[in-house]
């Protein structure tokens, strides 16, 4: 479930050759069922499976795309009924489930490779469970603040380096008539991020984890100091009002015409924000500031994952079809700012020129000494998470009915993790 | 000589030929009957099988007896949806006076009525999902039209949809919006076919507004209010596309009904809980039995009265 800075330099400074192995030429069929239904995702996915193709003339690939969120149903249904070879999934717990139906393929032989062992080293930990690995990873982005530099510089205000320069910013910002930090609760989710952060930075990543896996009360006082933290930021009017309103694409209309200074969110954010007119002047990211001094830092970085299906006919295709996403070149072209835009999985490739992926690889690799979490719904189990998500937008909007909620939350940890 | 046509029919006929009068009419039915079991019938004894497993969809699934529907009396997040499922019920039911009151205004012949009363049916063509979408940007806290309005008449900005008191009542009156014009459509129907007779009648004894409304039109219209008052629970009880446009059943889970609570818990992106989805639904089967009983009750009774 994390990735170490030893381990990712270890990996940078491992192999960077892609060691192709020269098997025998596949035939039959290879069914790719994809969740990457955005028109860039898409594409990058449709030309790199062409490519794929074109080097196995042999194989006749079937691919089909299926809409983002419907994906996360519809798995349930053709995992056990009616499987492709390979498909698209999310590591860490997020994986869980199936893993324990067991109706995804062990692919431990694939880690096993050099060509694997060596350059993927730091996802590693994400895709085991039960010290087996279930899936190759094909792209990760991190989470930090994004935030108005032209607003910044106008303040005359720096990228705070701990909690009090953070409020400190924070009230300037208020005082010029300006919100801190934009969020859009009405999916939850993004509730979850702030708290990964806040949680992380106040207790760091191993008890971040106990909470995840049950070994830790939400009663529990450390998790309530995680908790004042935050609403020391609520309390000062540091978020939009009426989040509870929008989706986070709502949510960004507000960094974009200046009423909020920041958001915290992860690096696919970019994206829509550059479209909506914010260039590389106006717009800049920084890690999420230290809050108990000391505390090693620790990062969200979400991985997206590719898995075998126990019950897929074609296994041989599959894992040469595996081996092929996550060689050097493929990962440096597929996660390019022209295609995925996002950070290559593979210590051979090359991150694309791109202020904010460099950024985001300098941060990971080199100040993420406490680890590398998945993301709140992907590090906790569904059900636990999808409660406390809840929760926690409710603690947005109503802070005092905090002890109410960790109550509840409480209760469902006692099911979940029985 | 014995052979004589009289005879041949007086020999033994077939099995069908014999019942022919008793089969036939079970012949006619039995495709629908063989449907109605294997899609209605089957589907509900399933569900209620479930209801008792602790099952995550893919895994094997474990008898628990009872404990689901125990949970359930325990959870506070399913009594909120109990009773907004009531409030529902309540309230979508304005739609039937609502759609009267409309039909009794536009049932006049003025130059363009039939524009004027198209206009009025509009909503109900319209697919929920926009008609969510629109309420949805109605109700924005800044931008939207409800607090542009408020504003001008000094009232302070209301956050209809982020305010877990007054979320589902937001809901309930854009669902009323196109309901109301489908009990209007419903009525205006059944003014043609009030008798002018008996209007004339009570017009000579001196019968007139709300009188006349009460006792004459109303007792005519009995069937139109029968259908809407069918079709007005019918909606109110599926009410789902609705949340799951406007609030996706937050802010905090406050709008949520049982039909989204089951959905949630059982199919959604986090949902794992096939048993326990299964038990919610079972619960809301027994409310919709009650109202299923009353309608065929009532309707068998009017057979009777025939």
């Amino acid at each position: 479930m994390r990735f170490t800075t030893k381990s990712m330099l270890m990996a940078l400074a491992g192999s960077t050759m892609l060691a192709s192995s020269a098997t025998a030429e596949l035939s039959g069929d290879l069914k790719i069922f994809l969740d990457t239904s955005n028109p860039a995702p898409r594409a990058t996915m449709e030309k790199m499976i062409a490519d794929f193709g074109a080097e196995h003339p042999g194989l006749n690939i079937e691919t089909t795309v299926i809409d983002r969120e419907a994906y996360k149903t519809q798995i349930r249904n053709f995992l056990t009924a009616d499987s492709p070879d390979v498909a698209t999934w999310y590591a860490a717990n997020r994986m869980g489930p199936y893993v324990n139906a067991g109706l995804f393929e062990d692919v431990s032989d694939l880690w096993a490779e050099p060509a694997i062992a060596d350059n993927l080293a730091s996802t590693k930990g994400a895709m085991t469970i039960d010290g087996k690995q279930w899936g190759v990873p094909y792209t990760y982005y991190q989470w930090g603040i994004y935030y108005r530099k032209d607003i910044y510089e106008e303040l005359g205000l720096n990228e705070p380096a701990n909690f009090d320069e953070m409020k400190s910013n924070c009230q300037a910002i208020l005082d010029s008539g300006r919100k801190c930090y934009t969020i859009g609760t009405k999916f939850l989710w993004t509730a979850g991020g702030w708290f990964d952060y806040l949680n992380m930075r106040t207790h760091g990543f191993d008890f971040h984890m106990e909470l995840a896996n049950g070994g830790v009360k939400w009663t529990d006082d450390r998790v309530k100091q995680t908790f004042a933290n935050w609403r020391e930021l609520i309390d000062m009017g540091a978020f939009v009002d009426n989040h509870q309103n929008y989706s986070w694409q709502e949510s960004l209309p507000f960094i974009v015409n200046g009423e909020a200074a920041a958001i915290l969110k992860g690096n696919f954010a970019v994206a829509p924000l550059r479209e909506a007119g914010l260039d590389d002047s106006k717009l800049d990211f920084y890690q999420f500031p230290e809050i108990t001094p000391g505390i090693a830092l620790a990062e969200d970085a979400p991985t997206d994952t590719f898995h075998i299906p126990a019950n897929a006919s074609n296994k041989e295709a599959a894992r040469e079809f595996l081996r092929f996403v996550v060689s050097a070149n493929v990962q440096t072209e597929i996660n390019n700012g022209a295609n995925l835009g996002q950070l290559p999985v593979n210590a051979g490739s090359a991150v694309d020129n791109d202020k904010f992926l460099n950024e985001g690889f300098t941060m990971l690799s080199e100040n993420s000494p406490g680890g590398v979490a998945q993301f709140f719904d992907r590090d906790f189990p569904a059900e636990m998470a999808a409660e406390a998500m809840q929760g926690l937008q409710e603690f947005m909007v109503f802070p005092d009915n905090l002890d109410d909620i960790l109550k509840r939350l409480d209760k469902v940890q006692e099911r979940v993790y029985k | 000589m014995t052979d004589t046509p009289a005879e041949q029919s007086a020999a033994p006929r077939g099995w069908y030929k014999r019942n022919e009068i008793a089969v036939t009419p079970w012949l006619f039915l039995a495709p629908a009957i063989l449907f109605f079991a294997f899609y209605v019938i089957w589907p509900i004894y399933q569900s209620i099988m479930i209801s008792f497993y602790d099952w995550d969809g893919l895994g094997e699934a474990r008898f628990i007896g009872m404990d689901n529907y125990v949970e359930l009396m325990d959870d506070g997040a399913f009594e909120v949806s109990l009773w907004n499922n009531l409030k529902w019920l309540l309230f979508y039911l304005l739609a039937i006076p609502g759609g009267l009151f409309i039909a009794l205004f536009l049932n006049q012949t003025v130059t363009g009525i039939r524009i004027y009363k198209s206009l009025f049916f509009f909503p109900f063509v319209l697919s929920q999902v926009v008609v969510g979408l629109v309420f949805s940007w109605f109700y924005l806290p800044n931008e939207g039209l409800l607090n542009g309005v408020l504003g001008l008449v000094g009232l302070g900005p209301v956050n209809v949809l982020g305010d877990p008191t007054l979320a589902t009542y937001g809901i309930i009156a854009a669902g009323l919006w196109p309901q109301t014009a489908y009990c209007m459509i419903l009525y205006l129907t059944g003014l043609n076919a009030v008798d002018p007779e008996q209007i004339e009648a009570g017009r000579l004894d001196n019968a007139k507004g709300w009188k006349m409304l009460w006792y004459i039109i109303i007792p005519q219209l009995k069937p139109a209010t029968f259908i809407a008052f069918v079709v007005t629970i019918i909606g109110a009880l599926r009410s789902f596309d609705l949340i799951s446009i406007m609030t996706n059943g937050g802010p905090f889970g406050q709008t949520r009904v049982l039909s989204f609570y089951m959905f949630e818990k059982a199919l959604s992106e986090y949902g794992f809980r096939m048993g326990y989805g299964a038990a919610i639904a079972v619960v809301l089967f027994l409310i919709m039995l009650v109202f299923i009983t009353y309608f065929l009750w009532s309707m068998w009774k009017e057979e009777k009265a025939r």
